[in-house]
């Protein structure tokens, strides 16, 4: 996975939960394109149509509080969010981001310096965030080199399996 | 160190751990349920071993869409058992346990001093025993299923100190429900949040666990307490063997970030209101909600000391018309101990309706939802958007005492106001 990602933005307030982003309804979907047509359908029933060609999800404080339903990042990343930027995040959903290859990025001061639509360039790997539309730069928190890791090989069980097959060869 | 950097420090092989380092922990037991565990499975399949790494430390629970709803859930529940009998793993079917987070210290896999990791946010629960406990989501669960380990970092501690007595019909619910409202939702959020003090001392497993139940929806890492005499009476009997207490004490002059201090001499019964956990209030400044469904039940509140006080509440009394009311006892265990208490025969008598040990509405997966428009006062520990059914529903936040007065009288009531039969 390259680490430069642009797309446009699409923004959310704050503590937007794992209950908003896909509801307990749809745990019972096995297919990560089926749970994608339900994402943050509570907030927006037009959000899918809005992400296929791909955004960067914009959120402010405690972005995923709630529950570990992992099908709630997988819900977002099949529906086209290619990475997620917030004030902070909450922790589970933090990790589970990552496992399934989807980058997360803390950004203080995002959520006022960025509105829908605005052009954004991300770069994980140097900690470097630009809103192209109005020329803002930021740094961003860095991810710990194993981290770095398991995105680049696309989540946690490719990761692991790669570590795997190195350790017995 | 505190309990949560001892207890880290030692499952990751070192003398001392610190905040913001991260260590890599070998995990003493795993939990995963029917909602989290099927792509848990899917993922362990992916990464190219047979077996996973303790058989004995892996527990498969079916909760949540029990029992199975649809063809989609009972597909789901067939997986697990498959996954269970592969692995030869305990599995906790349907009528033979219960609700994960009751189920798990119930049948003895939870030891103070443990690492355990749950795909299930709740997991921080077993904090009540003196474990560090955290939730995780399948992928993760997956990867610990197949290795053994997990990486964390060491969370900065909070301190909740809590002092003063309890009026009657105020409970640990409307105590962790205040604790929220002052700490907000993202208060704790990647910390641990230890509860102490002479209040916390008194207090029953039952009430522990309420409270580290809901650490997380401060965005608390884990909740926990040190393991005590009350501990060891709850796990003996339960469990193979107990450590040493002394080692699951934090030291004198253990760091923490911050400590809160909390009085409950004083405190009413609490209420949080529509639609964020930390939207706390008094219930005296509720104001006037008329209610549809009354929901006793949760891994916070479905365990027999919160049905006994729901019981009190409402013997003698009917459910009012226009109302539900749900009671869920939390496991096989409470729900066979509330039939022998006669507590079952009140509810009925009420005019509830008595469900099978399971999650039940909280989620809004399986029973009980709510179309739009409706309210339901609950025991639960959610309270978002949709989060039981219709998005146009709501949801309050309440005491088992507090939910079972407003059933009676079909709107939120404080149960200090209502008159009770011995």
């Amino acid at each position: 996975m390259t680490s430069k990602i642009k797309g446009p933005a699409i923004k959310f307030g704050n503590n937007i939960d794992t209950d908003v982003i896909l509801p307990g309804k749809y745990l019972i979907l096995v297919d990560p394109c089926e749970l994608a047509k339900h994402a943050l359908e509570s907030l927006d029933t037009d959000f899918v149509k809005k992400t296929q060609k791909g955004v960067i999800l914009v959120g402010g404080k405690n972005f995923g509080c709630g529950s570990s339903r992992e099908q709630a990042p997988l819900a977002l990343k099949y529906s086209g969010v290619k990475c997620v930027v917030a004030e902070s995040f909450a922790r589970i959903f933090f990790r589970n981001a990552i496992n399934i290859g989807l980058p997360v990025i803390e950004c203080k001061g995002i959520s006022t310096a960025v509105e829908t639509g605005n052009e954004l360039a991300v770069d994980f790997v140097a900690g470097q965030l630009e809103n192209l539309s109005n020329c803002k730069k930021f740094q961003v928190e860095k991810l710990p080199p194993f981290i770095l890791e398991i995105l680049a090989d696309g989540g946690l069980i490719e990761n692991l399996r790669r570590k795997m097959k190195n350790d017995r060869i | 160190m505190n309990i949560t950097e001892k207890i880290l420090a030692k499952a990751s092989g070192k003398k001392a751990v610190h905040p913001g380092e991260i260590v890599d922990a070998n995990v003493d037991m795993v939990m995963i349920h029917d909602l989290t565990g099927p792509l848990a499975v899917e993922a362990f399949k992916k990464i190219g071993v047979q077996k996973v790494w303790n058989n004995k430390k892996i527990v498969v629970i079916l909760d949540h869409q029990v029992p199975a709803e649809s063809v989609k859930a009972a597909e789901l529940h067939k997986t697990m058992r498959q996954f269970a009998k592969d692995q030869n793993l305990q599995i906790y079917d349907v009528g033979k346990g219960g609700i994960c987070h009751q189920v798990m210290p119930e049948k003895g896999h939870v030891t103070p001093g443990a690492v355990i990791v749950g795909a299930d946010s709740h997991t921080c629960t077993y904090g009540a025993f003196g474990a560090f406990a955290t939730g995780i989501g399948s992928t993760e669960a997956a990867a610990v299923m197949a290795t053994g380990k997990i990486w964390f970092k060491v969370p900065p501690a909070i301190k909740i100190n809590v002092k003063g007595n309890f009026q009657k019909y105020v409970t640990p619910k409307d105590l962790i429900l205040s604790i929220i409202g002052k700490m907000g939702v993202d208060g704790a959020i990647y910390k641990s949040t230890e509860f102490t003090g002479p209040t916390i001392k008194k207090m029953s497993i039952a009430g522990r666990m309420t409270l580290c139940n809901m650490a997380v929806e401060m965005g608390a890492k884990n909740g926990i307490i040190e393991p005590d005499e009350t501990t060891r009476k709850f796990l003996e009997g339960r469990v193979k063997a107990l450590p040493d207490f002394d080692a699951l004490k934090s030291d004198k002059d253990a760091a923490y970030e911050s400590t809160v201090e909390f009085d409950v001499s004083k405190m009413q019964p609490q209420v949080a209101c529509p639609s964020s956990v930390d939207n706390v209030k008094p219930i005296s400044e509720v104001g006037n909600v008329p209610i549809e469904q009354a929901f006793i039940g949760s891994c916070t509140n479905g365990r027999i000391e919160d049905l006994r006080l729901a019981a009190e509440v409402m013997k003698g009394k009917r459910v009012k018309d226009g109302v539900r009311a749900l009671i869920i006892p939390a496991s096989q265990e409470v729900y066979r101990q509330a039939l022998n208490e006669g507590l079952l025969e009140i509810f009925t008598d009420a005019g509830a309706i008595v469900c099978g040990s399971a999650c039940g509405p909280c989620l809004g997966g399986h029973i009980g939802l709510l179309a739009a428009g409706e309210s339901c006062v609950s025991t639960s520990n959610r309270n978002f958007i949709g989060r039981m059914g219709s998005t146009q529903a709501s949801v309050y936040l309440a005491s088992p005492a507090t939910v079972a007065a407003s059933a009676v009288t079909g709107k939120l009531t404080d149960p200090t106001t209502l008159e009770t039969k011995p």
